[in-house]
């Protein structure tokens, strides 16, 4: 329970909980994952993978829904907001 | 992995976990396939600084014989078989019987400010808490309906959160009327008991819900209706949940048919749990909302019956009958304010993917038209939140599910031997 893995949000390296999700690792940095249509910025709304709110880049991939994925070891993370 | 099963299961939660043993057990070759990394489902949600539950524990070390596909989404159907999108790429599995336990998600209605960084789903928030989710310290507001609020409030305070009021919109006689009648479910009195110690010092109010939520970068107030007045509640975190409607976006591609419970569908079953398709059955919340013990139990009959052993399904029934009773308490006692449906003005959004507000709407008498000119409904949650709460105010229904059931790559819908028919987009 007590591993830590290191990943890289927007360029900061960020330490949480091995099992912890994407989501919660940029939560330490930033409440905005996203920017919609119309600029607005945008966080997780249902934590289950249905509202698409969370969609971050993960390692080069783009909208990938942040809560649905456990972080890794040297992920790059990059918001849109 | 091999890519045929005697029983696919979908949705590793209770329902799931329960059908998979159940089917391994009678010698099945069984799949547990769901979207999420790890299995469990909503309420036994895997938490990363807390020890889950026993019987979570012990549900997910009795899989012995079942290939667990974590990861794994199911985004389109064909004959006896589901088009499934992994991290690597896209698969077809087929099945001899498909046992649905999707589940259900949160009722999430609009309401000014709702799009604010800082406002989650009350599960929503807690599921996002339990996967380590920073909320130590922070002051949390929880509004919305249901007993899941509490459960929430309990998560959120083993996390370290401030957790400063918990807002219910039901009436207070309704809300004790509910606990009285719970003394017919030991189980379940005993449960909210610990809640309620658990939760002493937290403040619970009735007929109270959230009007609208202010801040710049992310929520910083929220005004709250309550009997007595309007109040105001500085706060970092506000999760608010109108309560559960299942997922049914899989069982409708397969052609099931629907039953209501007002606005909004569950997978229409018979006692023992066939739905309207030879082969497909539907267990816990997909069915229906009713909590944990029913979607154990539900989870070993279909399991019982898709492996033709019927008395032991029949064996179960009158047990799952009178736990589905709780499920229609809860409907009864937890029933939504008319007022929440008027809680978003013509500037408030209703579809978060495509930013159409309410507004926009006005005139729109169903869904298609409201899509076409608007494009309400066609962002990547397709509809799940926007449509649920378009269905819920009483604007129109929900339009059906059509594949992809979730937004997929290229490749993987390249693999679909039947791509859906012009004719399907229409009629949706
Ligand atoms: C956010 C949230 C939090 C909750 N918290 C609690 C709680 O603390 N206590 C409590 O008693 N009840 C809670 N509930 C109620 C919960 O619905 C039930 O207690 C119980 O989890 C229902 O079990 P189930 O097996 O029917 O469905 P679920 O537990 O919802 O499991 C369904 C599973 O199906 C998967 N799935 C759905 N569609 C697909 C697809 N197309 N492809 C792949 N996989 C799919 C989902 O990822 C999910 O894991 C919560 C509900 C929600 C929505
Ligand atoms: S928060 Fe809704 S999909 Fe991730």
């Amino acid at each position: 329970m007590s591993a830590q893995v290191k990943l890289s949000v927007n360029g900061s390296l960020v330490e949480v909980p091995a099992g912890a999700s994407v989501a919660a690792a940029i939560a330490q940095l930033t409440t905005q994952f996203r920017r919609s249509v119309s600029g607005t910025h945008r966080a997780p709304l249902c934590g289950m993978g249905v509202c698409f709110e969370c969609r971050v880049q993960v390692d080069g991939v783009a909208h990938v829904r942040a809560c649905m994925t456990p972080v890794s070891e040297g992920m790059q993370v990059i918001t849109d907001a | 992995m091999p890519d045929r099963y005697d029983v696919l299961v979908v949705g590793a939660g209770p329902a799931g976990l329960a059908a998979a043993q159940t089917a391994a057990a009678h010698g099945a070759r069984v799949g547990l396939l769901d979207a999420q990394p790890r299995p469990g489902g909503q309420v036994w949600r895997h938490d990363v600084r807390h020890q889950a539950p026993r019987a979570a524990r012990e549900a997910i070390a009795k899989l012995q014989g079942v290939d667990v596909l974590a990861s794994h989404s199911v985004v389109a159907v064909e004959s006896s078989a589901l088009r499934v999108e992994t991290a690597e790429g896209g698969r077809l599995i087929s099945y001899g019987s498909l046992i649905l336990a999707t589940g259900a998600r949160e009722l999430l209605l609009p309401f000014p400010g709702w799009t604010l960084p800082g406002i989650t789903g009350a599960g929503g928030l807690q599921a996002l808490t339990k996967q380590g989710w920073p909320v130590a310290g922070k002051r949390v507001v929880i509004a919305g309906s249901g007993p899941l609020l509490l459960a929430a409030a309990d998560t959120l305070r083993k996390h370290g959160a401030q957790v400063l009021g918990i807002y219910e919109q039901a009436p207070a006689a309704s809300v004790h009327a509910f606990a009285r009648q719970l003394r017919h479910w030991p189980a379940r009195a005993l449960q909210a008991i610990g809640l309620r110690v658990r939760l002493a010092g937290v403040p619970y109010r009735f007929g109270s819900f959230v009007r609208r939520a202010q801040g710049s970068d992310s929520v910083q107030r929220v005004d709250i209706d309550t009997p007595t007045g309007t109040q105001t509640v500085e706060c970092d975190l506000l999760a608010v949940g109108y309560g559960l409607v299942p997922n049914t976006e899989l069982a409708q591609l397969l052609g099931c048919a629907m039953d209501y419970l007002g606005p909004h569908p569950h997978v229409g079953v018979d006692r023992l749990l066939r739905t309207s398709m030879g082969g497909v059955y539907a267990a816990g919340e997909a069915g229906g909302i009713g909590g944990l013990a029913v979607a154990r139990l539900e989870g070993a009959m279909a399991a019982h019956i898709a492996t033709g052993h019927s008395v032991a399904a029949h064996a179960l029934a009158p047990q799952r009958d009178r736990e589905r009773r709780f499920g229609a308490l809860l409907a009864r006692h937890f029933a939504l304010d008319p007022r929440l449906h008027a809680l978003g003005d013509d500037s408030t959004m209703v579809c978060r993917c495509e930013d159409v507000t309410l507004g926009d709407l006005n005139g729109f008498t169903d869904a298609r038209a409201a899509k076409l000119a608007t494009r309400c409904g066609m962002g990547a949650c397709q509809g799940r939140i926007c449509g649920t709460a378009l269905a819920e105010l009483g604007r129109f229904p929900r339009s059906g599910a059509r594949p992809p059931i979730f937004p997929a790559r290229l490749a993987t819908l390249a693999g679909l031997t039947t791509l859906p028919s012009d004719d399907a987009y229409r009629g949706s």
